[in-house]
């Protein structure tokens, strides 16, 4: 479907387990994303998917394991402290002699991976405009005295185009100066999205970004999603549960269930997949 | 040495337990509303002009009981109107309202009392002067942390063992969900200001025992030296609050007495500082986290 | 862009009118007058005012530590402008102090911020990773350990430890008749250039902060660095609000930089709306006139007649005030401008954004 897809991989997982006290969220999961691609995650509620997402935009700090992005760690982590004795995962002594890496979220963006939220983060007294014009913020040349100063007009006006460019192409132009807040859910979920892009990512993290919408809205979404992904040359990576729009447009999807891996391979095989069909199918009417 | 340190101690301890009966009252009211109750230190001055004013009218045995009844109902009062009409706002909102009670109360007092210092009565037991070991010191001295540790003996007693206290648990972990369960958020609220400003009433009258001196603002610096002991002690947990004042009490005489006075208030906030840094949650309190 | 440019002529124009109605009032009620009084230290707040909303209402940090900024730029101030001649007598239990020069007003009114923003970003660092309640609790805590360090007899040849520093240059003596102008034009100066910086990219990285950390760290902005930012440039401008409050006191003493005026402060902030710049300059003069001046006959005791009017007596003004600032706070949360500006009344919200 998409047509830049390499096997070069853009985001790579190896061995991540998260735990919360004593209770493992994300249990030794080890997955690829590669360049091009739509990825998309898929697993029944609670079963860790959004925590794979905070592990890899620095949000949470991965209690073992490592995540690589174009090739480079940017995470690392083993059981340290308490940890080492309340340890419920496998492959604990891994990375023993690794040196820890975290990063905060911000330099995670920074790095080039953008993300969505699944109960939609808007910045809630701006405009739709206002809210794509903060993504622009982390690309800035100015400091605060050039920027006080006015000295940054070029840039400012660069920034402002490229805001405005942005909602046009997810079809928000008319809505600009309308408070974020008001507009309907479908567009507050485009908008996020645009936000996202305005960050000039390479790889696009989408949390649930069909929830709450109609069979017609989640159909047009997946169009989107594609577009913009051939359009910003995007790698995508999503938590879904629409499997309609999961099947339409993913290349390859994972299935995550109690914190585990439990299939792995092209829509065609997962919907063949019995273990799926078993642990999540048979559950969900779909 | 000890000689010389046993009335710093002493003092210590006795205002230590004085700074734990008005912790209490901060501890109680964040645990349940997540509140930084900025009024609490002028309801305590209250309670100290309540007894001056008391005095001159209705005999000693009858003022102190007053005393307790009238802050009672000041904490009561300052809750309905102040806090409860903002119990869905934002929670800055709310702060800023118990920043604006105690503008309020301090100005009223003021205005009540024309700005001038109140002499606080004698209360007869209390301030006996008596000897230990080497020390010579007011009765107050023994009388509080004795006090200080059967109230708060009795405060957790009630808290874990009655059907209010059972109330209070379940609204101070989750405020919408005990609600649900058909506790009455108001009312568990409400006996929590009474109960802390019942506290407040009891310090009042032993601090002011040693610290004759009542005026509008007297209560500002107490006031803020015990927030900082309930949240040493792990704010939400009652021995938490009155440990944390007793240590906060002990240092800050230590402090008196190697002659750095200056420094006496402003160690309680680098204390708080450091807590606040290192162990935010404080001695017993427990960890949190938030959800993205 | 046109329609912006002729907005801010428009403002430009207004502002002006203000600065010529300002003197015009000093030339004609004299400088001793009451609303000239209530003009300086008006313009004094405003500023204090517009550096705290910076960081309560555009930020969203609630901190309280104005207060001990203010010391620190108003004792920076003083040091610095005590005339040589004077200083024998000032820091006379000092042996005439440790500081041995002086230099002029435009000078240390800039190190008196430079000096706040400094120690601003030396208690930022720890604090400002707390969050909310904390945050407050821990920058009043800062705020009492300054105002404790100031009063240190050990510093006291720098200090004069707690007593009264005086004579340096106040308003009533360095622009003779022109106070409200002087006030005026320093304190326009640092609105201004709030103002320049809100409406810049930073600003609306801080008010994404503000609205939601989360997101606007998953925005790439890092928080740290742009709370530290608001932080030590609020307490700049609070650093020479703080100069400006000495040079209208005429005399210095660090016991009245207590919390209650950073409470004041941000009751003023609430007053006029968490995220206005111009609510905050409007209740700063509004709240000083009415406590400087117009309930003033509250607190005098009146004989209408021949019966005496109940309740008026001194510290009765400041219960009638507290009591409507309470009404203000719970009933009308919002404030004069809510999160609004003046100038963009009658526009739509955001217009200001958008095609250009």
């Amino acid at each position: 479907m998409s047509e830049v897809k390499t096997n070069v991989p853009v985001l790579r997982l190896e061995n991540i387990t998260m735990q919360f006290g004593g209770v493992v969220a994300i249990n030794n999961l080890s997955l690829e994303v590669n360049q091009g691609e739509i990825v998309a995650l898929i697993g029944p509620n609670g079963a860790g998917k959004t925590t794979a997402f905070n592990c890899v935009t620095g949000v949470y700090e991965p209690t073992n394991g490592i995540v690589d992005f174009h090739g480079k760690p940017i995470v690392v982590n083993h059981p340290q402290g308490k940890m080492v004795k309340q340890y419920g995962g496998i492959n604990g002594d891994l990375y023993k002699d690794r040196k820890p890496v975290v990063h905060t979220p911000d330099k995670i963006t920074h790095m080039g991976i953008a993300r969505t939220f699944q109960n939609i983060r808007l910045f809630k007294s701006q405009t739709a405009f206002e809210n794509v014009l903060i993504g622009t913020h982390l690309r800035r040349s100015s400091n605060f005295l050039t920027a006080t100063f006015r000295l940054n007009m070029k840039e400012e006006k660069a920034m402002r185009e490229k805001a405005m460019n942005l909602l046009e192409i997810v079809g928000l132009a008319d809505v600009a100066n309308e408070l974020a807040t008001s507009l309907p859910y479908g567009k507050q979920r485009r908008l996020e999205i645009a936000r996202a892009l305005a960050t000039d990512p390479t790889l696009l993290l989408l949390d649930e970004p069909a929830a709450g919408m109609n069979p017609q809205e989640t159909d047009e979404l997946g169009e989107f999603i594609v577009d913009i992904k051939n359009q910003f040359n995007l790698t995508v990576f999503m938590i879904e549960h629409h499997m309609n729009l999961v099947m339409d447009i993913s290349d390859r999807i994972y299935v995550l269930d109690f914190g585990k891996q439990i299939a792995e391979g092209t829509p065609e095989e997962i919907q063949k997949n019995p273990v799926v069909i078993a642990a999540y199918l048979g559950v969900d009417e779909e | 040495m000890f000689d010389t340190l046993l009335p710093y101690l002493l003092a210590g301890v006795s205002v230590g337990g004085q700074y734990a009966l008005i912790a209490v009252g901060y501890t109680l009211v964040y645990g349940i509303l997540r509140l930084i109750n900025f009024a609490h230190g002028d309801i305590f001055t209250a309670a100290g002009f309540f007894m001056v004013y008391l005095v001159a009218s209705v005999p000693l045995p009858l003022a102190i009981p007053l005393v307790i009844i009238l802050t009672v109902v000041l904490g009561f009062v300052v809750e309905r109107v102040a806090y409860k009409p903002l119990r869905s706002a934002p929670r800055m909102s709310i702060m800023i309202s118990a920043i604006g009670v105690s503008y309020l109360l301090q100005n009223l007092m003021w205005y009540v009392t024309g700005g001038l210092a109140k002499q606080y009565p004698v209360l007869p037991g209390l301030s006996q002067t008596i000897q230990i070991g080497s020390a010579t010191t007011k009765l107050v001295t023994i009388v509080t942390p004795i006090l200080t540790i059967a109230l708060v003996v009795a405060l957790v007693m009630l808290i874990n063992h009655t059907k209010i206290g059972m109330a209070m648990r379940a609204v101070s972990v989750d405020f919408e969900t005990s609600q649900l369960m058909g506790i009455k958020i108001n009312n568990v609220i409400s006996v929590t200001f009474i109960i802390g400003s019942a506290m407040a009433a009891i310090g009042s009258l032993l601090y002011f025992t040693n610290y004759t001196a009542v005026t509008p603002t007297v209560g500002a610096m107490p006031g803020l030296k015990a927030f900082v002991a309930a949240v040493f002690g792990g704010i939400g947990s009652i021995p938490g609050a009155m440990i944390g004042a007793l240590i906060i009490g002990i240092c800050e005489n230590l402090i008196k007495a190697a002659g750095w006075t200056a420094f006496s208030d402003a160690f309680t906030f680098a204390l708080l500082i450091v807590v606040l840094l290192f162990r935010p949650t404080g001695l017993f309190g427990e960890k949190t986290t938030d959800k993205v | 862009m046109k329609k912006g440019n002729k907005r801010l002529i428009i403002s430009l124009v207004f502002v002006a009118l203000l600065y010529a109605a300002g003197c015009l009032i000093e030339h004609t009620a004299g400088t001793k007058s009451m609303v000239v009084t209530v003009l300086q230290k008006g313009a004094v707040y405003a500023l204090i005012a517009v550096s705290m909303n910076l960081l309560n209402g555009f930020t969203g940090l609630f901190s309280l530590g104005q207060a001990g900024f203010m010391l620190v730029g108003a004792y920076s101030y003083a040091i610095l402008t005590i005339p040589m001649a004077k200083r024998a007598a000032v820091y006379q239990y000092y042996n005439g102090g440790w500081v041995q020069f002086t230099i002029g007003v435009i000078p240390a009114l800039l190190v008196a911020g430079i000096v706040a923003a400094l120690f601003a970003a030396l208690i930022g660092m720890p604090v400002l990773r707390l969050k909310g309640d904390y945050l407050a609790i821990a920058t009043l805590g800062f705020a009492e350990i300054i105002r404790a360090i100031v009063q240190w007899d050990t510093i006291g040849p720098l200090t004069n430890g707690s007593n009264l520093l005086k004579t340096y240059p106040t308003l009533k003596n360095i622009m003779p008749g022109n106070t409200v102008l002087f006030t005026f034009i320093v304190v326009g100066i640092c609105i201004g250039l709030i103002l320049l910086l809100i409406n810049s990219t930073y600003g609306r990285a801080f008010k994404a902060i503000r609205d939601d950390e989360v997101a606007a760290e998953a925005m790439g902005i890092n928080l740290f660095h742009h709370k530290q930012m608001a932080f030590v440039i609020s307490s700049f401008f609070a650093g020479i609000g703080g100069a400006l409050l000495a040079m209208y006191q005429g005399s210095l003493q660090a016991n009245s930089f207590k919390s209650s005026m950073t409470y004041e402060i941000l009751l003023i902030v609430v007053i006029g709306g968490m995220g206005s710049v111009s609510g905050s300059i409007m209740a700063s003069f509004l709240f000083i006139a009415c406590s400087e001046w117009w309930l003033r006959f509250l607190d005098a005791e009146t004989v209408l007649g021949n019966i005496k009017v109940p309740l008026l007596a001194p510290g009765f003004r400041m219960v009638v005030f507290s009591v409507v600032i309470m009404v203000v706070v719970l009933f009308f949360r919002k404030g004069i401008m809510g999160d609004r500006e003046l100038w963009e009344l009658g526009s739509r919200r955001g217009a200001k954004g958008g095609r250009k």
